[in-house]
């Protein structure tokens, strides 16, 4: 065991942010915009950082997919207590089309490289709403996987997870090494401390390509449009209940 | 001066004048119509509202004034409409009433001669962050709450934290404060420029546009004349702020007293010991046992104070210790402290449920704040009075308090409906007003003077100073129309 947490850690646009699409609707905005670490990716930052400071396991890398600017949120993590990061230098065309498949691919790849136990993840990005990185990559290892954790506890080389799910909380044992995806009531993650920020500055960030991991990042997927939702109709007020009856019958309802 | 209150022969169905039977209007309708649809070149059809639901909501706050709707409600998306309403209104002699969140406590939104509320919620950038300069401007539509997750990966965040998730430039209006102001002061400490549109449409940089040099000695302090002012001397549309680095460590302690003067002997002893307390919350046996009772908690029923140390992390356990002593020599008791989140809001949930646990004393009552603040040594002697007058009036108040700064709050629960119960309060609040005054202190501490306190505003700084202040509204607004019925 080397006590080795991969936690990966996404760029996505601010959760704070009105998101607006593109005149083109080839996309959203996102030039000029306030980006930020995925919440459900702060909150695995959190849950590794714990665990090294229970001291049950010894190092915590964060691993993010982009172009440069995603050092910023490599940053982020190593503020919050990661110690040293990863970066996987994709960008242009590529990063446009950087998807879950990709990412597990690489995820998968870097986990063999580090020797890692454990990978934690968010379950999902606030952007596309996947929910796919975490299970894909737990395939492609062929590891087990606790998704949307509410709750993980480390014993010797066994994980307890209790899963949240429709019907309740499922609680699950599963041998490591493995894949745990965090959900919203796992942890409250830490802020960043400046004194914090300025540590983060001296821990490394490594980088890599995706060709250096034999992994091919081109998308299968290609995008055809993007629309927002359709505006909310007004409504219509009427003065009675026979209104009300004309009305929907009107309307073909009734 | 002709109000906006005008007497309006009710025709349109588009301008339903009407609120609740409680005002009639008659009047020269094309006056009216023409001033909405002024108001519409400038901010858009939906930028302009009638709806008597949306009048009602922008004419109440989170105090216990009845609702005074305006007539109309704006919502101008930048300094340029607002502007350009204000020279409307300015035109047309209509009050002016400026709304970030209505979360004030004194009454501040009512629109008593009714006229146009300016409701900034749309204005919401948080514009010109300089972290390394510790600076940040914002909009009106900003909340603290949201400025403070903006600025949560920069290590920075602003500390003033009044009780609701309130506008920060609604909170410069009200020179709010919040439970760690004994550590990082409060809004008149933290404001160092602002933008303010006059009655008449005139934009102002208070310190000088885009400046925020972090002291200054240049001229009249016009950003600390807006600072508290309420809305009644300009709508404010950018604030300025100064921000702190987050602490790296947080260690919160909770100590349990004999008397309350033990208690405050300890808080002054600890700010005399230079321990950079962040917040010294107080709270009586009445709101421990509320506490208790609401959260099942087994608090020992007196006096208690709630701590919270900011620091590095090797200076915490010298800090505790050094309070720990001083709590011991001064009767104190079941010292409990932590350090980790979970523990910490463990032992401050009494605390940040205070006003819930009050209300839960008496189910379907209401709650008034009372906001009373004295020097820190006049409190042990206040706080007894009051206690006593409560008791004997047969009132409900349990009481918190920020000690750090003599400012304490009575949460009295009071049955709405029963006339003697609501004029036993009113007396009582009269009282402790003058009770705090009489200890050199002031009648608000931290809620500001809106509707109900102006009287007692007279006689806090005496007839000169408000005859000072009388002079300033007058340079500023000589046809009396922001925010009438405020403050003086």
């Amino acid at each position: 065991m080397s006590g080795r947490v991969l936690v990966g850690v996404k760029r996505v646009i601010d959760y704070a942010v009105k998101i607006r699409v593109k005149p083109d609707h080839t996309g959203v905005v996102t030039d000029g915009v306030k980006h930020s670490m995925n919440p459900f990716c702060e909150i695995a930052v959190e849950e590794a950082v714990k665990l090294k400071e229970k001291k049950l396991i010894k190092e915590v890398v964060a691993v993010s997919c982009g172009p440069q600017q995603v050092q910023e949120t490599i940053r982020t993590a190593l503020a919050m207590g990661a110690d040293r990061g990863i970066h996987v230098e994709v960008s242009g065309k590529d990063y446009e089309t950087l998807g879950p498949l990709q990412v597990s691919k690489i995820l998968a790849a870097l986990a063999k490289k580090e020797q890692a136990d454990l990978i934690i993840l968010g379950k999902q990005a606030i952007d596309d709403d996947c929910n796919q990185t975490g299970q894909m990559t737990a395939a492609l290892l062929d590891w087990p996987q606790g998704t949307f954790a509410s709750e993980v506890t480390l014993d010797a080389d066994k994980l307890k997870v209790v899963r949240e799910i429709d019907g309740g909380l499922e609680t699950i044992k599963i041998k490591m090494p493995a894949v745990v995806t965090a959900d919203l009531r796992l942890n409250t993650p830490r802020y960043a401390t400046l004194p914090n920020i300025m540590k983060a500055k001296k821990k490394k960030i490594a980088n890599v390509k995706p060709a250096d991991l034999g992994v091919d990042v081109s998308s299968r997927l290609e995008v055809l449009k993007v629309d927002e939702p359709p505006q909310r109709q007004a409504g219509v007020k009427v003065e009675t209940v026979d209104d009300l009856v004309g009305k929907l019958k009107e309307a073909g309802r009734i | 001066m002709t109000l906006f209150r005008l007497v309006l022969r009710f025709a349109s169905p588009r301008l339903p004048f009407i609120c609740g039977g409680c005002r009639t209007y008659s009047a020269q309708t094309g006056a009216v119509e023409r001033v909405i649809s002024s108001f519409r070149s400038v901010s858009g059809d939906e930028g302009v509202s009638v709806g008597l639901a949306v009048r009602e909501q922008h004419g109440r706050d989170e105090s216990v004034h009845s609702c005074r709707p305006p007539d109309v409600v704006v919502f101008p998306r930048s300094v340029e409409e607002v502007s350009a309403l204000a020279k409307i209104c300015h035109h047309h002699q209509l009050p002016i009433i400026p709304f970030g969140t209505g979360t004030g406590l004194e009454g501040g939104v009512g629109a008593l001669k009714g006229g146009v509320c300016f409701s900034l919620r749309k204005m919401e950038q948080v514009l010109d962050l300089h972290e390394e300069d510790f600076d940040v401007t914002v909009e009106p539509g900003v909340t603290r709450k949201s400025l403070n997750s903006y600025l949560r990966d920069t290590g920075l965040w602003f500390p003033v934290d009044p009780g609701a998730d309130a506008s920060l430039c609604g909170m410069a209006a009200t020179s709010a404060s919040g439970t760690n102001a004994v550590r990082y002061g409060t809004m008149r400490e933290n404001v160092l420029n602002l933008e303010v549109v006059l009655a008449d449409g005139t934009i102002l940089h208070t310190a000088g546009k885009g400046r925020r040099p972090r002291k200054t000695s240049a001229g009249y302090n016009l950003t600390n004349l807006f600072v508290g002012s309420e809305g009644t001397l300009g709508i404010i549309t950018k604030a300025t702020l100064r921000l702190y680095g987050i602490p790296e460590s947080m260690v919160s302690a909770v100590c349990s007293f004999p008397s309350v003067q033990s208690a405050v002997d300890s808080t002054v002893q600890i700010l005399q010991a230079g321990v950079p307390i962040a917040r010294i919350e107080f709270l009586d046996d009445v709101m421990i046992n509320a506490c208790n009772r609401f959260n099942n908690l087994s608090y020992a029923v007196t006096p208690t104070l709630f701590l919270e140390f900011h620091g590095s992390s090797k200076s915490m356990e010298e800090q505790v210790s050094i309070t720990e002593e001083i709590t011991r020599d001064n009767g104190g008791s079941d010292f409990a402290w932590a350090e980790d989140e979970e523990t910490r809001s463990r032992l401050w949930k009494a605390r940040h449920d205070a006003w819930y646990a009050a209300l839960a004393l008496r189910p379907g009552c209401k709650a008034y704040s009372t906001d009373v603040c004295v020097p820190i040594s006049r409190l042990p002697q206040i706080i007894v009075e009051t206690k006593e007058d409560l008791i004997r009036n047969n009132i409900t108040g349990p009481i918190a308090g920020h000690v750090g700064d003599g400012n304490f709050h009575c949460l009295i629960v009071l049955d709405p409906n029963d006339p003697d119960e609501v004029q036993r309060v009113h007396s009582f609040t009269e009282r402790l007003a003058r009770r705090a005054l009489a200890m050199d202190g002031t009648c608000t501490g931290e809620h500001g003077i809106g509707l109900g306190k102006r009287d007692l505003l007279k006689e806090e700084v005496g007839p000169l100073a408000i005859e000072v202040m009388q002079g300033l509204k007058a340079t500023l607004d000589p046809k009396k129309l922001m925010n009438p019925g405020k403050v003086l």
